[in-house]
């Protein structure tokens, strides 16, 4: 608003009736119009962000169950449902299982994304080809994609089991869906490779960013090859791979549909998470009220590292 | 900027409450108009038989009616597993529909929301009607639905694969589990079912469990640690995959199809697809029981239609004629032979089965079969629930049969 160009004249002498009142219906259209621009926007996010977020508050706090939808009735109970979720014999497993997930997908994501981008920043023939395929993962619907996987992890006739025993690699078939102790592993990679497409863009245009000078003038001092990376390569990087991993933490802790698609938080709920509780609890048993409470845990989650977010990006601006 | 970064973020934790947010929003007045009270000339339809040839046999049953009736029905069809959802975001905006058709174990837990019309005070019945059907679309002694025709499960083989072993069809658990091991070879099961943790894989569980006297209000008794049994010893012995832990009925039919799995646990609405697949010969027995003097119970499948409440009284009658007529002795034979279910009225069942001898066995199945919601009515959904994990927690070793249902009832 600083930079706002001001129409009003100099407020020095004193001007008589008629024109002071101009001015005045002039600071009050500009108001307005300052109104009129921000309104959109404004009524924007409280239907979209604002309402659905009061809204799962409230649900949270109520007794929102299916008899709700027909009498209208939703009794406060309230931190009943928040008292409910935390005891309930999962809640511990499901935090375990949506720390491990997320860790494990952003670790692996990142490093990965990280050398691959690395790779690219080579010129080579068909690099830039290779670079747009490696997008696909992305491109796909996610149903789609966990069908397909679950498809080639299927112990008995996947593919990836038969390419195993036939390379020799493996003597028995991996139950990598079917074990409690292999299925959270099974389901880490395939949400790994599903967001390695996302590491490597961001990394990549990182990476052209910084300036060829600089390797230049580090190979004058002799920083080639793992020194370049340290010294050069990493420092420059550094707030793009923070504003990844915090948004790689923030969309990687609410993964549903993969879950869902690949085990259902099965078997012997050995891949529930947060968000396939929370969506167990609304939408197939019908506890909405739950279903609020647990996805409200999340957002609560989330807003940690959104914060952490916000002041990474704010020390950047800073400096 | 950042902002609005942060506000993408939160939507997409929010993902849950948009929905709900959706759903939430009452407005809108009453259901129908009042106006057209005395000549009523369509009603509004919902069902969720949404892919042929399911749809246009359904649509048939239902024109056949609307031209008896003389109205017009606007029909719409959703996909299965999100009707109660519709149904739910309709009751919530007033905008149920005039005939809406249920799932059986569903009706219950509708009806105890106070959305549904009785049917008594119609003048429909459920007389003729198998009992375990009437159980399922009863609460509080009323009827709230009609299912013109039901189906249930029983134990599909394939004639040529057991020819060539040299077994008979098994009739106890003991023969069940010795002939599927000795159809088993590299690259086949004996046997396919669904043991995956949903609704679905406690259906599955029910023929066994039931037909060895469990029950569903005492889920820790031996009776129901020795079926889960049976399903820990299919899969131990490696008659059955691994994989029946995420496998649904369709997943089951098409290993049995491709010829990777000898029998199969499943219902009659497979068989067009097994139509398809000529090369594949097979016949269908009831259930194996446990012990010989036992009787196979199976549970009732099917979808019952329902009259929502309606303001305006002329059109709820409409809807209650109309619900009616789909259950007439006609319609019911045509629906069952074109469909392959089983008409819900005993007195039917005889002639069926004369007309379609494919169905017998599941005809017989359905004779004694019973309903989930039966005997725990709207709790049924959570004795199903601690039934699918027991059987995961099995399946997948983390528990002994009897110690499983404890540790998924949370004791």
């Amino acid at each position: 608003m600083v930079h706002a160009p001001t129409l009003t004249p100099t407020p020095e002498a004193p001007s008589p009736g008629p024109e002071r009142r101009s001015r005045r219906r002039r600071h009050r259209g500009e108001d307005l119009t300052k109104i009129l621009f921000v309104a959109p926007a404004a009524l924007a996010m409280l239907a979209l962000f604002g309402y659905p977020i009061v809204k799962n508050l409230m649900m949270s706090l109520q007794d929102y169950g299916l008899r709700t939808f027909f009498t209208g009735e939703a009794p406060w109970v309230g931190l009943r449902n928040y008292s409910a979720v935390v005891q309930d014999q999962l809640f511990s497993q499901a935090m375990v299982n949506t720390a491990l997930f997320t860790i494990g997908s952003i670790a692996f994501q990142f490093t990965v994304g990280l050398a691959l981008a690395l790779f690219f920043r080579r010129k080579f023939p068909l690099g830039g080809l290779l670079r747009s395929l490696l997008l696909l993962p992305w491109l796909l619907p996610l149903i789609v994609s966990s069908a397909t996987w679950r498809s080639i992890l299927e112990q008995d006739s996947g593919i990836l089991n038969r390419s195993l025993t036939w390379l020799g690699v493996i003597d028995d078939p991996v139950p990598w869906l079917n074990s409690p102790s292999v299925a959270l592993i099974a389901v880490i990679a395939v949400n790994i490779w599903i967001g390695i497409p996302f590491n490597v863009t961001l990394l990549y245009s990182g990476l052209s960013e910084i300036p060829d000078e600089l390797y230049e003038a580090g190979q004058l001092d002799g920083a080639t090859g793992w020194q370049a990376f340290r010294y050069i390569t990493w420092p420059n990087l550094r707030a793009v791979a923070s504003v990844l991993l915090v948004l790689g933490v923030v969309y990687t802790i609410k993964v549903l549909d993969i879950i869902l698609g690949l085990t259902g938080g099965g078997p012997a709920n050995a891949t529930q998470t947060l968000a396939t509780q929370s969506y167990e609890r609304s939408f197939i048993d019908f506890k909405f009220g739950e279903g609020a409470a647990l996805s409200n845990i999340l957002i609560a989650i989330s807003l940690v590292f959104a914060v952490l977010y916000l002041r990474g990006t704010r020390r950047a601006v800073d400096e | 900027m950042i902002g609005n970064r942060i506000a993408t973020a939160l939507a997409g934790t929010t993902a849950l409450s948009l929905v709900l947010a959706g759903c939430g929003d009452s407005g809108g007045e009453g259901g129908g108009s009042s106006s057209s009270s005395q000549n009523v000339s369509s009603l509004t339809v919902l069902d969720y038989y949404n892919n042929d040839p399911d749809k246009a046999l359904v649509q048939k049953g239902l024109d056949t009616c609307a031209t008896q009736l003389g109205i017009t029905i606007q029909r719409e069809t959703v996909p299965g597993d999100t009707l109660i959802a519709k149904v739910l975001q309709q009751a919530s905006s007033k905008t149920l529909p005039d005939v809406l058709m249920l799932d059986n174990p569903d009706v219950q837990q509708i009806a105890a929301t106070g959305a549904l019309a009785p049917l008594n005070d119609m003048g429909l019945t459920g007389d003729g009607v198998i009992q375990g059907m009437n159980d399922a679309t009863s609460y509080q002694g009323k009827l709230y639905g009609l299912a013109p025709v039901t189906n249930t499960i029983a134990l599909f083989y394939n004639t040529q694969m057991l020819q060539e072993a040299g077994v008979q069809p098994p009739k106890t658990w003991d023969e069940l589990k010795a002939a599927a091991k000795k159809l088993t070879k590299p690259g086949r099961y004996g046997i396919a079912f669904n043991a995956n943790a949903t609704y679905e894989g406690s259906w599955q569980f029910l023929p066994a469990m039931w037909t060895n006297g469990g029950d569903e209000t005492d889920l820790n008794s031996p009776q129901v640690a020795e079926a889960l049994q049976l399903w820990v010893d299919l899969v131990k012995s490696g008659s059955a995959s691994k994989s029946v832990i995420n496998w649904t009925q369709g997943d089951a039919k098409d290993q049995f199809v491709a010829g990777k799995a000898a029998m199969m646990v499943n219902g009659p609405w497979q068989i067009p697809a097994l139509a398809k697949a000529p090369n594949v010969k097979w016949d269908v027995v009831t259930f194996p029981l446990n012990k010989p003097d036992q009787t196979p119970v199976a549970p009732l499948g099917g979808e019952a239609w329902t009259v929502p409440l309606n303001k305006d009284q002329a059109k709820q009658q409409k809807a209650a004629d109309f619900v009616k007529c789909l259950n007439s002795d006609e319609n019911e034979l045509a629906w069952a032979k074109a469909r392959f279910t089983i008409p819900t009225k005993t007195a039917l069942l005889d002639q069926y089965v004369k007309e379609v001898p494919s169905m017998k066995a599941f005809t017989e199945q359905v004779k004694t079969a019973r309903a989930r919601t039966g005997k725990l009515g709207d709790k049924w959904p959570e004795a199903a629930k601690v039934i699918y994990q027991a059987i995961a927690l099995a399946l997948t070793g983390k528990a002994t049969p009897q110690d499983a249902f404890k540790q998924a009832s949370g004791g």
